[in-house]
């Protein structure tokens, strides 16, 4: 690492104004904090809406996925844009990670925090902004499946993104369920 | 004595082993293994590579090639390799998500393997805007641990990513990274867990100044059998002067420095010394510590102390690591083989004539 470059360019780095996430959009920051805050309350309510989800399934599938898409990405987008700050990754993975969405990690990390965590517990890359790691960390604490935090995530499939990630998980654990032969 | 040096090596992986290579082997033997850091050139000159490998000879039993450490461009760590693969050396070739995508990652694999790198170090990177090109984008396609993986499953089901089948697999002995030092704490013995199961069979750590830090996890990873599933190397490095070490505690994300560090470095008449000091007596620690395998030197820009920290040390217990010979027919090779040896000599020396020794 070049300490002797790195030196010349701090004291000449200009930030401007805004530039801090936690600044640049602070009421999404302060939702996106209260729901890590609440993870187990959220996994809860997580669980009970993906069972209302697996029962659509049928309906799902008569209409035809495709079709029910838009209308369910435009809900799935905003209920998660407030709540999380979501990215639209199109592959959720909150419940393994706290309720904390990985993907405000500037790294965009999904299996844990990078070794360049601030003494404080704040981001290596944004120093205002609390590690999304540190945070998915207490968040996993305070839920229930919070040990989901350990399982290794594959990397994220880029050419899902911008997609439901509920109908995706929908029809995915309908199909789970088809298999092991209980009723859909 | 030194081991011979036997081409045919690199074609031959041990039975138990996942790689051809000396790091492997040394590990694997129970030897406490000495690793260390090659400050990469800016530089298209080849030799430049040899002359800051032969600082090591005899001393370290693989030497790391950086891949754009702190976001700074320097000479590419598959470029590192192919010249150090050249003159027989054990590379550690890193790779980190920071700057290439999957497809790039795995050809360079391919690649590296090709040319006989037989470990590779899968690191996340560090983000663009601590280097010299803060401008870049951030590709961070994989992360550490799907690197890992996607390694893992190259080597060990011969296939890419998306299954297609390779007709050779690369032959690896995989590491990564750790940083026992960084928030959140009893998060990271865990993650260490995360990154065995992707398939990491050694870990290099973050510089170690905090030796009751380390036990700590260490303590952790032992009660998890951690240290039976993977090799740990301790990463310990020399501070310059208390002036540098507090610029690299408030600037460089990462490096946990305690005061006590930084106020007996003040205390040093000789403040470099102190911290090469520093340094032996972390290894003397490190290397008692149970469940520690060896030790990872980044003694940045300080690469010539290398000998003589090992040295005083008393790491290798007598131990001397590999050395090139090179292979008959290659003058640049013979070149710098003949200049490690000249700095071989001037580091030994300069190490007897210490007033610090003895
Ligand atoms: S410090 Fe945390 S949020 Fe920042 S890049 Fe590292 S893991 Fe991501």
């Amino acid at each position: 690492m070049s300490f002797k470059r790195l030196r010349k360019k701090s004291s000449l780095t200009y930030r401007p104004a805004g530039t801090s996430p936690v600044r640049r959009g602070s009421l999404r920051f302060t939702v996106r904090a209260w729901s890590v805050r609440h993870a187990r309350a959220l996994e809860w309510l997580y669980r009970r809406f993906a069972g209302v989800l697996l029962k659509l399934h049928g309906l799902f599938a008569r209409i035809g996925y495709q079709r029910v898409e838009r209308p369910v990405l435009a809900v799935e987008k905003r209920v998660k844009g407030v709540l999380f700050d979501c990215r639209m990754c199109g592959q959720c993975v909150l419940s393994d990670t706290g309720m904390s969405c990985p993907m405000n990690c500037p790294k965009s990390l999904r299996n844990g925090p990078c070794g360049g965590v601030r003494a404080n517990g704040h981001c290596e890359v944004e120093p205002d902004m609390p590690c999304v790691w540190v945070e998915a960390w207490k968040g996993s604490r305070a839920m229930r499946d919070g040990d989901a935090i350990l399982r290794v995530q594959p990397a994220l499939d880029q050419s899902l993104r911008g997609s439901s990630a509920w109908l995706r998980a929908t029809a995915m654990s309908a199909a789970a369920k088809a298999s092991s032969g209980g009723p859909v | 004595m030194p081991e011979a040096f036997d081409p045919e090596d690199f074609s031959f992986v041990p039975e138990g082993h996942s790689s051809a290579g000396r790091l492997e082997r040394v590990l694997r033997r129970g030897e406490f293994a000495v690793t260390a850091e090659l400050n990469p050139p800016d530089s298209a000159d080849p030799n430049k590579v040899y002359e800051r490998g032969a600082v090591f000879d005899g001393w370290v039993d693989a030497i790391n090639a950086t891949d754009g450490s702190g976001a700074n461009c320097h000479m590419s760590s598959v470029g590192i390799c192919a010249l150090l693969t050249r003159v027989g050396y054990a590379p550690v070739m890193q790779i980190s998500c920071r700057d290439r995508n999957r497809i790039a990652i795995q050809g360079d694999v391919l690649g590296a393997a090709a040319m006989g790198v037989a470990n590779i170090l899968c690191l996340t990177g560090d983000g663009v805007q601590a280097g010299d090109q803060p401008g870049a984008k951030a590709v961070f396609d994989f992360d550490c641990m799907s690197l890992l993986a996607a390694i893992a499953t190259m080597r060990d089901e011969g296939r890419f990513m998306s299954g297609r089948p390779i007709t050779e697999p690369p032959r690896l002995f995989l590491g990564a990274a750790i940083n026992p030092f960084a928030p959140p704490h009893d998060f990271r013995p865990l993650r260490l867990k995360k990154k065995i199961e992707a398939g990491a069979q050694f870990v290099q750590s973050q510089y170690c100044f905090d030796v009751a830090m380390l036990e700590t996890y260490m303590a952790r990873v032992r009660d998890l059998g951690l240290d039976e599933r993977c090799f740990i190397l301790v990463g310990v490095g020399p501070l310059a002067s208390a002036r540098a070490a507090r610029w690299i505690r408030t600037n460089v994300p990462g490096i946990h420095i305690p005061d006590a560090i930084i106020e007996r470095l003040e205390g040093a008449r000789d403040q470099s010394r102190e911290g090469a000091n520093i340094c032996i007596e972390t290894m003397q620690q490190v290397k008692e510590m149970p469940g520690v395998s060896g030790v990872h030197v980044m003694a940045y820009r300080q690469e010539e102390l290398v000998a003589e920290i090992v040295a005083k040390s008393g790491v290798l217990k007598g131990r001397r690591p590999w050395k090139p010979e090179p292979r008959p027919g290659d003058a640049a090779v013979i070149e710098a083989a003949a200049e490690t040896q000249r700095i071989l000599e001037r580091a030994q020396s300069a190490q007897t004539h210490s007033p610090h020794t003895g």
